[in-house]
């Protein structure tokens, strides 16, 4: 390290100052403000790809973009486009407005609509709501409606082993899942299929590979699209009482949330910190096969957070069937637009005709699934 | 005559063989570089030069290779985009496949300055046949020992490989390319970290156009100042300009920049006017990803001052009244063509080649390009209009690479200059969807 | 159509190509090899089935599925079966100017077939693609290596019948 460098930075975000290591990113920098004072965790942009402990991840969602009003104490000219506060780090004397700035916000009502272009509105039935950061994030960021009257993109629901269902139609392709399956697991069986908006989340395995940690692809998930099959419907996540527990694994820490329904233990997960965060990525033996009480300590019921934990689930990897590219073709190609609805003048109706549709179509698939 | 840079010799019979190649003059700026300049010497020159990157972005190439990383002991590498996709432009496939050797000794030579023992040419895998004709070169190069190890006796090794794409316009954006060229999909990276910082295989690395390399030889030859002399200003050299479109003689022509659009239009020389018969009535000039421009902004700009093939004046004006030179593909429609057609066409291109990583590209291409097709096919509305422009916005400047700006200022130009043929498609959509049907109140160019 | 199997295996004469093509890069990338490896792969068996590209994960050393998440990002890669003669045809702007629409049509109506569609005697398959670098030439379609330019309807009826000879 060279000596000129500061030891610590200082920097202004939504008008507080604070001071934080040379490395830090500005979203890093804002939730250290959070985490020091609990009344500002409004202030924390959100983020629906990065998730700081998978190496890699960030600055694909941008949901997370500010503006850096000055670039820092040297050179305090503005940064000329919003920058992604996941992955940008912060200079001495750097001045960032989040939610201080109409523009930051105006833009992130922008990216709340293309993320639920082509997401189902189907949380009634989601077993990720009251949990979901994209319904936090819609509600807290978005507006009321959206203008979109195209069809929306859907893939059939898939069973990716016996206890997780990959519901790709929700999927806002975060890429967290792929860097767990690449940075936790030890070989990889999992990642993206196809491209832009026909791009998906796919699997791979030849014969059974004992992945250990596999199941922490649920953990990740920030909607629903990986959920646990066994969990389905069971119980709403607001019924449950998470409980803090341990034991002692070879394989993991052993630190583990325990959800119980009354007595009964309904699932396992990691824990999870006030960002909704996994630091300790748990095995699948605790996760799937320890769904006792005796098999636990009990440490005491968990701090409840902003943003709570996702269902537990096991997803095991020696079953899953290989991608079909027929069907990966048909759905990576371009798909000619039906051309033979009748000529509308009337831009009013169409309007109506559309949304109709789109609520028909909601409604067929809220009934599929009930 | 006007200077060819480039060019000079692309119409000798046999010229893509080293043997012809060499009789006129080839790889004797490899030889002045190899054997009397030191690396620094030939970044310098082309430092001097100012020749600025003919990928599109227009960055000066000396002060990019000034910018390469040069840590002890880790490799650098040098990797030449010829993965040409952008709409509009061919002029690289033009280049590699007549005078292939031009861009090996131009590799050769910068590759040399930049301290890289291997260097790539990624090249998009449809022209696989260019890719054999490469390779040829390369072969032939290397039995005349430039290429290989002690070139020329200097001590310099060399290693060139020639990379296939797969079919993704994505990856010509750098970050892309060198994903790819790492045998992944063509995401593109976040910045920074710069290639010039980590590049391929996490290490230094300089991209450059097949073009900008090109004019390498020429630049050793002549010196960077003479190279400088030509062209107009910061606008240094020549360029190849890839003419299609409505033109009576469509092709890759090599203009001195700061040739007037009108001559470069209308000169036997070069695109040799509108169609028989047919008149101007638009302009993209610098392939599908900068603005569109009407008629009448084409020869003059706004300020009536005439209109040059420059960076600068074809940008005068910014994004109101101007557009962008980018990598040269000069694009021309007549009164025959519907914008709104041409526009959902390139909207449809950009959803097609979105990788999919951020969510604004992502998912507003798909966007415009399904508003679009309602628009040019009478579904639609004059809302849709605002809503185009406040999606391409929302959309522009926010995301990971340029894509997704590619994507969003075709479609604003458009309704930017030609609003009311958008409008007419709304209010006249029988008209509008009879076959071969364009809006007739357009302003042309007689 | 010939079917070559796809369990079968790289012939010799590619084997070695593959080894060729991974001794390009440094030591420990040969997953740069990749995208030329699944040229050559399609090469030979016209297209890529899944088996198809396990081989080519395992003689690479990565696992299978980076091969696939890179086969389908990719426009080139034939995901199913194809005809013999495969014509990727430009559909983008520049072309349609020089009347590539009305050429399409034309060749879409001889053959039979639309888009993604392979005819019955399993001659020609016909895709469309996006921007082939020869906009001034256009419009024009690939088959193979070899391109063909300024068609015209004409143009498109010779070609096909010395193909289909
Ligand atoms: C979507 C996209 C596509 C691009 N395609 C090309 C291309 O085909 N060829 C090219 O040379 N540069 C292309 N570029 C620009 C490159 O990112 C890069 O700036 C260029 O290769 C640098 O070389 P230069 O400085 O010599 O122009 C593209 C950029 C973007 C954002
Ligand atoms: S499945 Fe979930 S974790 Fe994986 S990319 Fe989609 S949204 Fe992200
Ligand atoms: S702007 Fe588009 S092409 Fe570029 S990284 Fe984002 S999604 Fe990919
Ligand atoms: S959280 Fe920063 S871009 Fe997604």
């Amino acid at each position: 390290m060279e000596d000129n460098k500061p030891q610590v930075i200082k920097i202004t975000f939504d008008g507080i100052e604070v001071e934080v290591e040379p490395g830090t990113t500005i979203m890093q920098a804002a939730r250290r403000i959070a985490e020091a004072d609990s009344s500002q965790h409004h202030l924390v942009p959100p983020a629906m790809c990065y998730y700081e402990p998978l190496k890699g991840s960030g600055g694909k969602c941008r949901a997370c973009l500010v503006k850096v009003a000055q670039g820092s104490a040297k050179d305090t000219r503005p940064m000329p486009k919003l920058v992604p506060s996941c992955i940008t780090q912060v200079q001495d004397g750097m001045v960032v407005e989040n939610v201080t700035n109409p523009a930051v916000l105006e833009e992130r009502k922008g990216i709340v609509e293309f993320l639920l272009l082509n997401h189902p509105l189907d949380c009634p039935v989601c077993d990720q709501a009251g949990e979901c950061h994209l319904q936090d994030f819609a509600f807290e960021h978005g507006s009321a409606k959206t203008r979109y009257e195209e069809e929306r993109r859907t893939f059939e629901k898939q069973d990716i082993g016996p206890y997780v269902q990959l519901h790709m139609t929700r999927c806002i392709l975060c890429y967290r899942c792929v860097y767990t399956a690449d940075q936790i697991t030890d070989k990889r069986v999992h990642g993206v299929l196809g491209r832009g908006d026909a791009a998906e989340i796919g699997t791979y395995i030849e014969k059974a590979i004992d992945n250990d940690f596999s199941g922490n692809v649920i953990d990740v998930c920030p909607v629903g699209a990986l959920t646990d099959k066994t969990y389905r419907f069971k119980n709403r996540v607001w019924f449950s009482k998470p409980v803090d527990a341990h034991c002692q694994c070879d394989k993991c820490s052993g630190r583990v949330t325990l959800w119980y329904r009354g007595e009964e233990v309904i699932r396992v997960t990691a824990r999870k910190n006030e960002w909704g965060e996994v630091k300790e990525f748990i095995c699948n033996t605790c996760r799937f096969e320890k769904k006792k009480t005796s098999d636990w300590v009990i440490e005491g019921p968990t701090k409840v957070q902003r943003s709570s934990v996702i269902s537990a689930n096991k997803y095991r990897a020696d079953v899953i069937k290989k991608p079909d590219f027929a069907l990966k073709l048909a759905a990576s190609q371009y798909k000619p637009i039906d051309d033979s609805r009748p000529y509308i003048t009337d831009d009013q109706t169409i309007r109506e005709l559309s949304i109709e549709n789109n609520n028909k179509a909601n409604q067929r698939s809220l009934a599929e699934k009930n | 005559m006007a200077i060819k840079i480039l060019t000079e010799h692309s119409h000798i019979p046999g010229i893509e063989t080293f043997d012809v190649y060499r009789k006129n003059g080839g790889y004797t700026a490899l030889e002045k570089a190899i054997k009397t300049m030191s690396p620094e010497e030939v970044v310098e020159e082309a430092k001097k030069s100012g020749v600025r990157g003919r990928g599109g972005a227009g960055f000066p190439m000396g002060m990019k290779w000034g910018f390469l990383a040069k840590p002890e002991g880790v490799p650098r590498y040098l990797v030449c985009n010829a993965d040409e996709s952008e709409p509009g432009t061919f002029k690289d496939h033009y280049l590699m496949k007549t005078i292939p050797h031009l861009l090996i000794e131009g590799m050769i030579i910068s590759s040399y300055a930049l301290g890289a023992n291997k260097s790539f040419i990624y090249v998009r895998g449809e022209l696989m046949y260019v890719i054999q004709i490469l390779e040829k070169a390369i072969a032939e190069a290397t039995a005349n020992g430039l290429l290989g190890n002690n070139i020329l006796g200097s001590g310099y090794d060399l290693e060139l490989v020639v990379q296939p794409g797969g079919g993704a316009y994505i990856c010509g954006e750098e970050t892309a390319l060198l994903e790819s060229l790492e045998g992944k999909r063509g995401n593109p990276r976040n910045k920074p970290p710069f290639p010039a910082v980590k590049g391929l295989y996490q290490s230094p690395t300089v991209v450059n156009n097949v073009e900008s390399i090109a004019n390498m030889a020429w630049i050793i030859n002549h010196g960077g100042e003479a190279y400088a002399s030509v062209g107009i200003g910061r606008s240094t050299g020549t360029k190849l300009i890839s003419a299609s479109g409505h033109i009576k003689k469509p092709g890759v022509y090599e203009i001195e920049l700061g040739l007037s659009v009108e001559e470069f239009m209308n000169s036997d020389e070069y695109c040799g006017g509108i169609r028989d018969g047919h008149h101007l009535k638009a302009l993209v000039a610098g392939g599908s990803s900068v603005p569109i421009i009407p008629a009448h902004l084409v020869y003059k700009t706004a300020n009536g001052e005439d209109r040059l093939m420059s960076y600068e004046s074809l940008s005068d004006g910014g994004f109101a009244t101007g557009t962008m030179l980018g990598s040269g593909g000069f694009i021309v429609f007549d009164e025959t063509a519907c914008i709104v057609r041409n526009t959902w066409n390139f909207s449809r291109f950009y959803h097609h080649e979105s990788c999919g990583q951020c969510s604004p590209c992502r998912e507003g291409t798909g966007w415009m390009e399904k508003v679009l097709h309602r628009l040019e096919h009478g579904h639609g509305s004059m809302h849709d209009i605002d809503l185009l422009v406040d999606v391409a916005k929302k959309i522009e400047g926010n995301t990971i690479c340029p894509l997704g700006d590619a994507a969003a200022w075709p479609v604003a130009s458009a309704i930017r200059h030609f609003r009311e043929e958008f409008e007419w498609h709304v209010s006249h959509p029988k008209e509008a969807t009879l076959p071969g049907a364009v809006y007739k109140g357009a302003a042309v160019l007689a | 159509m010939t079917e070559i199997p796809t369990t079968s295996a790289f012939t010799p004469e590619r084997l070695a190509k593959v080894k060729e093509i991974i001794a390009r890069y440094p030591e420990g990338r040969q997953k740069s090899a990749l995208l030329p490896v699944l040229h050559l792969a399609q090469e030979q068996w016209g297209w890529l089935s899944s088996e198809v590209m396990d081989q080519v994960a395992e003689l690479l050393s990565i696992e299978p599925i980076e091969v696939y998440e890179v086969a389908t990002f990719y426009t080139m890669f034939h995901l199913q079966p194809v005809g013999k003669h495969v014509i990727e045809y430009c559909r983008t702007g520049p072309c349609c100017l020089m009347g590539a629409e009305g050429v399409y049509d034309h060749l879409q109506a001889r053959l039979g077939i639309k888009t993604g569609q392979t005819t019955p005697d399993g001659l020609f398959t016909l895709k469309e693609v996006e921007c082939l670098a020869a906009c001034g030439w256009g419009p024009v379609f690939q088959i193979r290596e070899k391109y063909y330019m300024n068609l015209t309807n004409e143009k498109v009826d010779s070609i096909l019948d010395e193909l289909s000879k």
